[in-house]
């Protein structure tokens, strides 16, 4: 292929370096610097893809972010992406790129049968006729939607990709290196500011790579070159091509979107594909140019019409002619550049504008050329189907409502310029409230609400002459106010064309004898009529109507058509834009890719890790891990093939029958120091805590201030002033932060600090009627009997060497102690206690034994400590004082936590004595009662009881207290299970507790 | 984000804090009748206002102080921050 369309010596790109790549299935070859969309243009391709919802054929309408149609999958070193922008993407060695939303081919697309159906499709067609029969829409309607939505395929690969995250701080960010950008960002840096410039594009100046106009005698682009070079060369100055400041959050942070290495053939290991930047910066100059606006007219959308500055830069930037015969339909003077360049380039072209025959700089030189002009003229329509082949014009009547002849003209591309409209989507995402314009009929930017100025073309500002003013005055405003330094700089003598006003001509109206679709959102395929729809339908607001026709939605946000759209609406309204209003502008600007947005928190790193000291150990021995917050936790230890249940009851049998042991380094351990540490503790808990001797621990619970339980554990006094509270793993953080809140601003008085301990100890339970004799041998020189060191008591000791914290607490209803050694040692101390306890039969035990054992015992833990349960539910209103005040307190005198059929927590068996009872059950009178089923409760908890051999749950039901002995159903929809239980205590095991104080 | 002054530790990003809600709110003093209405307007009942607000910050991932902070609910500039102990 001979890249026929491409001009002489012309462009920016390097003909030195020929890229080969594949579309569609067959090979093409353009220049290292071209996009794909260049490339393809250049071998004369215009036909890229099929239209959303009618399959269209559709083609390159811009040379930037703004097109809205050649949107392709794309495949590159083994990934897919689908959703690409050609005109974005920089052409790669190897590129395979694929049309969208066609079958079987792009050429020949059976769903075009939409297009012939139009009749049927009109506005909100989804939400009109997939409303009924309610039968119909899991088998029929969903999987039809599911098959019609979306336009490239995502991949089900892993991404393999490097994506990076980097956080900046400057005084101030530019966002786009036109004349405005730089200018701004040249005034700022010559004070010393410290400033990032951001362009979107490979390459810098904006329309100064376009524009025919010099600055200082130079053309644009060297004068854009040289600026660049000068910036680059500050050490106060970030410069960074190919990236895309997409969003504009609070407080001055913004966030860009770098392509890193999209553009590289081959890249290192530690080349990221695409970074995302923080930006957190004192002053914002958004100078982000503006989008031509396309003139709406019949069958707008077939290939070969496209936006006069697209077809512009692809001459000037890419050496690209997209047409020899090309239509300039205008309404303002900038198109006559385009009509310039292509009779420069060798072709014909005719301008078609709507004005009155007038002169300027522009039309003049137009004529001179002998450029054909006809003047109160529109384009009604484009003939042809997959590329335009020609075009009916008309000659415009006075009120530009109807045309006075019609005639067709043969060309091979339209080029459409309807006014330049200011990109604001920063300013907006701001919070700046957009104000509209008549001058050049858009929005522009009002008062700002943030550090934002926003200068050149994104303020309606089209001269160059004002454009670099504004951006030189901006960046020394700015630098006057970080620096307080004046700047002195020149201004450069400008040399510009002067160009007429416009006309406000923007839909070319359709005669009753011509047929054609007129398409105002080619992305998402909304036409004049589907607004007219929506508005005859009653649709006012220009939000509700955007959502009925899907106007100015999706990836391109109404980049083209948001204007149009807005002029039609007040145009059928008669009202005038400014009342219409706009929608709302959102970020990203320009899609991100969801590997940069989550950056390098993928895999391992998605969160951190916590691992006890032991946690070696238990992967030397089979553990199967469970994760408890950021916590791994041995789940059980696996012996042959046993499955988890069969792991997990030998386990805590051998609790039962001998001695186990747990790691419970997990466990959150806040250190209370000071002279008021009682007085806060007993503040904390709902029990008594001024009478705790030294050397005691105590088991406590506290409430949050609406009654309900928060956490629970025992707390231990180690010294005087010196207690050592622990607190469930998972509830460790909130538990500090609520005692810091009590502390810092409710009772300062209290001469009391915090500190969390979790990772300075590490833990051992020692659990089981042998424990006792696993202790003797630890600590000869400690006397361990019941007298000594009765349950609840606390010694320090000497674990061979090792300083250890020797607590006799009991999680498993046995006899039972806990240890505690510096985290450097808890390895050590628990391959001391599997040594000396080998010979009383010790093994570990994991998460799933602990719960079977507790859960037997009837101690209550997070599935019954959910934030819903006050301490009677959970039968712990014994441990609630009625003398001392505590947080909570009040609100257990509210009259539904004392009712007398208040829910209480029971346990449950199956009347089988077989059946496991799933967690989450709802417990029910009547299986089989009329729907909705009463629910008296739910099941929280559930085990194997080891020491009865049978299921065992705890329960919260309703009137818990009166219902045991009762029989109920157990019903979960969830496993299709409805099991009969029967309502017995929720301690199923030494209901008097004697073990612990054994 | 909001980029917060905390007290003590200078301009730090939101994500290194917990938000604590009305900074106003006084908890009943202990061992004191408290009506009905009074426990209520402290456990639950709290005013919504658009424009300036004192609220309570808390540096979890800094310092771990919690301190006040004046915002405004519907633009979320920050006016000031304080120590607890200060007037705001």
């Amino acid at each position: 292929m001979s890249q026929e369309f491409r001009i002489k010596e012309k462009g920016y790109i390097n003909r030195n370096k020929i890229i080969n790549f594949r579309f569609n299935g067959k090979n093409y070859t353009g220049y290292e610097g071209d996009t794909l969309a260049s490339a393809l243009l250049a071998n004369g391709i215009h036909l890229v893809g099929r239209s959303f919802k009618y399959h269209r054929p559709r083609g390159f309408f811009a040379a930037g972010v703004d097109e809205p149609n050649a949107k392709l999958q794309i495949q590159l070193n083994g990934h897919s992406e689908p959703n690409v922008n050609a005109t974005e993407i920089e052409l790669v060695e190897g590129m395979v790129a694929t049309s969208q939303n066609c079958w079987p081919s792009v050429e020949f697309d059976v769903g075009a049968i939409n297009n012939l159906l139009q009749k049927f499709f009109p506005a909100g067609f989804y939400y009109k006729t997939f409303m009924w029969p309610k039968s119909f829409w899991y088998k029929i309607y969903e999987p039809f939607i599911r098959k019609a939505a979306g336009l490239g395929i995502a991949s089900t690969k892993k991404d393999t990709e490097r994506y990076e995250h980097k956080f900046e701080y400057c005084d101030l960010l530019v966002t786009g290196s036109g004349p405005a950008g730089l200018a701004s960002a040249y005034a700022a840096a010559k004070s010393g500011a410290k400033v990032i410039l951001a362009e979107d594009k490979h390459r810098f100046g904006g329309s100064l790579l376009m524009d025919d106009v010099s600055i200082d005698n130079l053309s644009g682009k060297d004068w854009a070159d040289k600026i660049i070079s000068e910036l680059k060369e500050m050490p106060n100055v970030i410069v960074k091509n190919r990236s895309q400041v997409f969003g504009y959050y609070d407080h001055n942070m913004l966030v860009m979107f770098e392509r890193t290495g999209d553009h590289l053939e081959k890249k290192s290991e530690f080349t990221p594909r695409q970074r995302l930047w923080y930006i957190r910066c004192k002053e914002v100059i958004l100078s982000t140019g503006s989008i031509e606006r396309p003139i709406v007219f019949g069958n707008n959308d077939t290939p070969g019409v496209m936006l006069s500055s697209g077809a512009k830069e692809y001459m000037k930037v890419y050496g690209v002619l997209v047409g020899r015969k090309p239509i300039i339909f205008t309404n303002n003077d900038s198109a006559y550049e385009t009509a310039i360049e292509f009779k420069n380039n060798g072709a014909d072209p005719l301008i078609i504008d709507t004005r009155k025959e007038q002169s300027s700089d522009l039309i003049n030189d137009a004529k001179n050329k002998d450029i054909k002009i006809k003047f109160n003229h529109a384009v009604i329509k484009a003939d042809g189907y997959k590329k335009v082949k020609s075009a009916i014009i008309g000659e415009l009547s006075e009120d530009k409502k109807t045309y006075k002849n019609t005639s067709s003209v043969e060309c091979d591309c339209i080029c459409v310029s309807g006014f330049w409209t200011p990109s604001v989507h920063l300013a907006s995402q701001s919070g700046n409230k957009l104000k509209f314009d008549k001058e050049i009929d858009a929005f522009v930017p009002d008062k700002s609400k943030q550090e934002e100025i926003t200068v050149g073309a994104a303020n309606g500002n089209f001269t160059l002459h004002d454009t670099l003013n504004a951006g030189f005055s901006a960046g020394s405003q700015v630098s006057k106010k970080l620096n307080n330094k004046d700047v002195d700089i020149q201004i450069p003598n400008v040399t510009e064309k002067k160009h007429k006003t416009h006309d406000k001509f923007w839909c070319a109206p359709l005669p009753k004898n011509i047929k054609a679709k007129r398409f105002v959102d080619f992305q998402n395929d909304v036409s004049v009529t589907d607004i007219e729809i929506a508005l005859r339908e009653g649709y006012r607001s220009i939000e509700h109507v955007k959502r009925y026709t899907t106007l100015g939605m999706a990836t391109d946000q109404g980049r083209t058509s948001n204007l149009n759209g807005l002029q039609l609406v007040s145009n059928i309204e008669n009202k005038i834009v400014p009342e219409v209003g706009h929608t709302t502008f959102r970020p990203p600007f320009t899609p991100v890719t969801i590997g940069t947005i989550v950056g390098r928190e993928v895999g391992k790193h998605f969160m951190p890790t916590r691992l006890t000291p032991m946690h070696n150990w238990h992967i030397k021995n089979n553990a199967v891990f469970v994760d408890a917050g950021a916590w791994k936790r041995p789940r059980y230890y696996k012996i042959g093939n046993e499955t988890m249940l069969e792991a997990a009851t030998r386990e805590a049998k051998n609790v039962r029958d001998k001695v186990g042991i747990c790691d419970v380094t997990t466990l959150g351990k806040i250190d209370v120091k000071g002279p008021d540490a009682a007085e806060f503790l007993n503040r904390v808990y709902t029990n008594a805590w001024m009478k705790l001797p030294v050397g005691k621990a105590r088991y406590g619970v506290m409430l949050r201030e609406d009654g309900m339980v928060m956490d629970d554990g025992t707390t231990t006094r180690i010294s005087e002033h010196h207690y050592h509270m622990t607190t469930t793993t998972a509830q460790a953080a909130n538990v500090l932060s609520h005692l810091e809140y009590y502390l810092q601003i409710v009772w300062p008085e209290l001469n009391v600090n915090v500190v969390s301990t979790t990772e300075q100890w590490a833990g051992a339970a020692l659990a089981g009627p042998k424990s006792r004799d696993v202790l003797a041998k630890l600590f000869p020189n400690i006397n361990v009997s019941n007298e000594s060191l009765p349950f609840m008591g606390y010694v320090e000791g000497d674990l061979f060497g090792v300083p250890a914290r020797i607590f006799r607490i009991s999680f498993s209803g046995e006899l039972a102690y806990e240890i505690n050694v510096q985290s450097d040692y808890g390895l050590y101390m628990w391959e001391k206690m599997m040594d000396i306890g080998k010979e009383f039969g010790i093994q570990p035990y994991g998460t799933e034994a602990l719960s079977t054992l507790r859960i037997e015992m009837g101690h209550v833990a997070g599935p019954e400590l959910d934030g819903r349960t006050i301490p009677y539910d959970v039968s712990l209103d014994g441990m609630v004082s009625k003398k001392k005040d505590f947080i909570g307190k009040r609100s257990l005198t509210k009259i539904a936590f004392n009712e007398a059929n208040r829910q209480k927590i029971v346990g449950l068996v199956p009347i089988d004595r077989k059946t496991s009872i799933p967690e989450g059950s709802h417990l029910v009178l009547d299986k089989n009662a009329q729907l909705p089923n009463p629910k008296l409760g739910h099941v929280s908890s559930s085990c194997w009881s080891v020491e009865n051999n049978n299921p065992f749950s705890l329960a919260i039901i309703k009137d818990g207290k009166n219902m045991i002995g009762k029989k109920l159903f157990a019903v979960s929809p969830l496993k299709n299970k409805s099991i009969e239980v029967e309502v017995i205590s929720s301690h199923y095991v030494d209901h008097e507790g004697k073990r612990v104080r054994s | 984000m909001l980029y917060i002054k905390c007290p003590y530790c200078g301009m730090r990003s939101q994500n290194e804090f917990a938000y604590g809600g009305d900074a106003s709110i006084k908890r009943p003093e202990l061992n004191k009748d408290v009506s009905d209405k009074e426990w209520d307007d402290f456990v639950y009942n709290r005013k919504s206002p658009r424009g300036k607000h004192v609220e309570l910050w808390h540096h979890v991932s800094g310092c771990r102080q919690w301190f006040k902070a004046q915002r405004d609910t519907a633009t979320h500039e920050i006016f000031k921050t304080a120590m607890m102990n200060e007037e705001i």
